[in-house]
């Protein structure tokens, strides 16, 4: 391990973390379009018109200062320490879970690697176990608030959290039992010479998809912050920057729960017979880049899509589908995965 | 009513099919709804916002806006101060002060010295135009109705009368105008009123 390999991975860290949050800002700015859209409005349009720059596109500067701006309410009654570490643990647990995550074509025979830990065996399980972490900053951040709403938000997101990371968790055992690693590149490459995940585990796709939006709490599961029952859920005591952190935070989860979707599912880099593990140089490498963040651009606009179109499940109904349905499809799709995947194992190769 | 009465209805919770109850296709049918409206707002035009500063709303022709005084052929205002309207008001926002007629008006005993409409208080009801023997007071199509002081928003006598003068063009008074055949919008008044009224 040279010193250039650590400044490397400086510069991939400090890329990937303007390039995330960057993205952050204009995914606000792109969800409120979709939003007004769906609703026959135009939606943000004015922001930058002054200086001839169309389509709002200086509104998610506006909203930033604005947020930094803002007066920084912290109320009387609460706990002071935990209510402050919240927000940091929201937008950290989102950031570190890039560490794993694939963004581009890894190997010896790159230039470079597109991971900020290249090679890292255990990938999936990491970002998994980093994405479960995240249920720290909305239950810390609503039990600290000491106001009923931020504590019966922070209470529903932890029993559906961990619900739904059963099934999430499931899902993506048929993909690893198919792929045979863990290690989200290798998982790729085979899908570069098999054909995509989503073909051979449609079921663990929806499942795993479907866990994603809970996970991330966006709608129709975003229970923790109900707005018509609970005020704002669990960030009601969180003004300015702090509420914007935990915003922050959501967004990047979308981005990484896309991230290992489209590398589980969806070939990650790959387009077949476009471009293939054959396909080498810096010009194919950097169109393969460019895919892997269309591929992510298109399943967090199909997010967004599906927000503007399904009301929020009742909580009853919530728990039903993760434990009635979910984990016992998910566990017929790993038991059904494993037993094929042995029977081609022994009698065909 | 006896559980056995045959008038009784009973309705049965609806039968779900398989599709119903996958839940899936009924989320793709969603999505297909929601996409029409996505995509007929970026590629088709069809979003029903107006961009208000730049292009005016034109309202229905009975919207109920600011007050005007009517005047009549001779320039006077219409108003016989009557009272009806000050009476019929359920925000007691009109204030009249009625006066004898000058001599060279023989076709009314009385005139309002002072008419005074707290556009406030006013809650646009139409109650007073509904009351009004004369035709002497109605509620015009301007909506932007807007002020730095309380103080400015209190319409007196000239000012609902330029209320008249600036709409009485684009909204004939209802009486002397021929009955629609149907109804046209108000046309598009391009001057806000808070700004043309004040000094």
């Amino acid at each position: 391990m040279t010193i250039w390999f650590l400044i490397g991975i400086v510069v991939k860290i400090l890329i990937v973390v303007g390039v995330t949050q960057g993205a952050v800002a204009y995914l606000i700015l792109v969800e409120r379009k979709v939003a007004a859209y769906s609703q026959d409005r135009i939606g943000p349009n004015r922001c930058g018109r002054e200086f001839g720059i169309p389509a709002a596109l200086l509104l998610p500067l506006a909203d930033g200062a604005k947020m930094l701006l803002k007066e920084d309410v912290i109320p009387k009654y609460v706990t002071k320490p935990i209510y402050l570490m919240a927000p940091w643990i929201a937008i950290v647990t989102a950031m570190i879970g890039f560490a794993a995550a694939p963004f581009g074509p890894l190997g010896p025979d790159q230039w470079i690697d597109f991971q900020i830990a290249p090679n890292i065996d255990i990938g999936v399980l990491y970002i998994m176990a980093i994405g479960s972490l995240a249920v720290y900053a909305v239950i810390l951040g609503g039990w600290a608030s000491n106001n009923k709403y931020a504590f019966i938000g922070g209470l529903r997101s932890s029993a559906q959290l961990i619900s739904y990371e059963i099934p999430l968790g499931l899902s993506i055992l048929g993909m690893v039992l198919v792929a045979g690693s863990l290690d989200l590149n290798r998982i790729i490459l085979w899908q570069d010479s098999h054909g995509w995940g989503c073909l051979y585990q449609p079921l663990a796709f929806v499942l795993f998809f479907t866990s994603a939006f809970a996970e991330t709490n966006r709608l129709p599961f975003d229970l923790p912050e109900s707005e018509q029952e609970l005020v704002a859920g669990f960030h009601t005591e969180y003004s300015a920057m702090k509420f914007g952190m935990f915003f922050l935070g959501e967004y990047l989860h979308i981005i990484t729960a896309c991230f290992v979707t489209v590398a589980l599912f969806f070939g990650g880099w790959n387009l077949p017979w476009i471009l293939t593990s054959a396909h080498t140089g810096i010009v194919f490498t950097a169109l393969k880049v460019l895919v892997f963040a269309g591929k992510v651009a298109l399943a967090i606009l199909f997010i967004m899509w599906v927000r503007w179109t399904l009301p929020r499940f009742r909580y009853d109904q919530l728990m039903d589908l993760a434990w009635k349905s979910m984990i016992p499809l998910a566990l017929i799709n790993l038991a059904a995965t494993a037993a094929i995947v042995q029977l081609v194992r022994t009698y065909w190769s | 009513m006896r559980p056995d009465d045959p008038k009784l209805k009973k309705i049965e919770p609806p039968k779900l099919t398989l599709g119903d109850r996958i839940y899936l296709p009924r989320i793709l049918d969603g999505l297909v709804v929601t996409a029409e409206h996505i995509l007929g707002v970026a590629f088709r035009d069809k979003a029903i916002t107006v961009e208000y500063p730049e292009v005016q709303h034109v309202p229905s022709p009975i919207y109920r806006g600011v007050h005007r005084l009517n005047r009549d052929e001779e320039g006077r205002p219409r108003c016989v101060a009557c009272m009806l309207c000050a009476t019929a008001c359920p925000a007691h926002c009109i204030d009249i002060v009625g006066a004898t007629a000058p001599a060279s008006w023989p076709d009314r005993e009385k005139y309002p010295e002072s008419f005074v409409i707290d556009e406030l208080r006013c809650i646009y009801c139409g109650m007073c135009e509904e009351a009004c023997p004369c035709e002497a007071i109605e509620l015009t199509g301007l909506y932007d109705l807007t002020g730095l002081s309380r103080e400015e928003m209190i319409f007196d006598k000239t000012k609902l009368l330029s209320v008249f003068d600036m709409t009485k063009e684009a909204e004939p008074m209802v009486f002397n105008a021929p009955p629609r055949s149907e109804a046209t919008p108000t046309e598009t008044l391009d001057s806000p009123i808070s700004k043309s009224l004040l000094p």
